[in-house]
């Protein structure tokens, strides 16, 4: 396996679906490699990072004018049936 | 592996103010586990006029649409909208689900829709869903090589943090964004990302090898290790 084809298998590797053969020869060019393996490495943590990161609220007042207006939805579905 | 876990209790309180990078907080195993086992029920419920029913659908999934709509345009008016156009359109377009695949899914769909019909809105000439030309990152990625060390991310504060992760999300591609929130960052299946955006199961691995790639070079200028603070 060479570098270029590493950077093709990234996404399955990371997400752990390449396959046992390929598996093998990739983990094998990365124990030589220090290039690809920072690459792996960098490339994990950047979705782990993104994963980890400081989640958002539904604010309450964003969640009140939802409910409202579902509320006007199922009352005004209810005057026509 | 690398998995997100994304989960919709958990939420925690932002500053007013702090910049609207949006993830995940709970952890969740695999993507079908967002679905709890009752929305099967649920839905036929609210087909058959059960408007309770549907409330709960919405308490079940409302932060996770909003969160998936912050992150989207990266604008909060716009996620608001985002959010009660997708519920109020799935409410009216119930009778049309027809239960192949899950309602969480198909809600998700409408969401992005939604979504980058604001981005087409705010940015006509700027925003396509048609595979950009430009280089695909692959024969660039050996450029900028470094090591980040062990934990990168607490060199920053975490509002500095979340200014840096919207930053960078911000500027990748519309397809590419979408392709990595809905995969990694919301935790959907390959398979189910690729239903959502109408697209092959192979097309969404090469926009998310892309998405990845472009972040992870992206935020190489802020985590290498020769980046001292």
């Amino acid at each position: 396996m060479n570098c270029k084809k590493v950077i093709v298998e990234l996404t399955s590797y990371l997400d752990g679906v390449l396959d046992s053969e390929m598996k093998i020869d990739l983990e094998e060019h990365l124990s030589g490699c220090t290039d690809c393996r920072l690459v792996v490495d960098t490339c994990r943590k950047t979705i782990q990072i993104f994963c980890n990161s400081e989640p958002v609220p539904l604010p309450e007042d964003v969640r009140q004018r939802l409910h409202s207006a579902l509320l006007e939805r199922f009352r005004r579905n209810a005057k026509t049936i | 592996m690398v998995t997100c876990q994304t989960g919709v209790a958990g939420l925690v309180l932002q500053p007013p103010g702090a910049p609207w990078i949006v993830s995940a907080g709970t952890p969740k195993p695999l993507p079908s586990a967002i679905v709890r086992e009752d929305e099967a029920q649920l839905v036929s419920a609210a087909k058959a006029g059960d408007t309770h029913a549907f409330e709960e659908l919405v308490n079940r999934y409302e932060r996770k649409i909003f969160r998936l709509g912050m992150n989207i345009t990266q604008n909060k008016e716009d996620a608001e909208d985002v959010m009660q156009d997708a519920f109020l359109k799935s409410y009216q377009n119930l009778h049309r689900f027809q239960g192949d695949s899950r309602f969480y899914t198909w809600l998700v769909r409408i969401a992005v829709n939604e979504a980058l019909m604001k981005l087409r809105k705010r940015r006509p000439n700027q925003v396509s869903l048609d595979e950009p030309l430009t280089d695909d990152g692959i024969d660039s990625v050996f450029r900028e090589i470094e090591d980040w060390g062990p934990s990168p991310e607490k060199r920053f504060a975490q509002t500095e943090l979340n200014e840096i992760l919207n930053s960078v999300i911000g500027e990748l591609d519309p397809i590419f964004r979408v392709a990595f929130l809905l995969r990694d960052v919301e935790g959907l299946s390959t398979e189910e990302t690729a239903q959502i955006l109408g697209i092959s199961v192979a097309a969404v691995k090469s926009r998310l090898l892309r998405a990845r790639l472009k972040l992870r070079q992206k935020l190489n200028k802020y985590f290498r290790r020769s980046e001292t603070k």
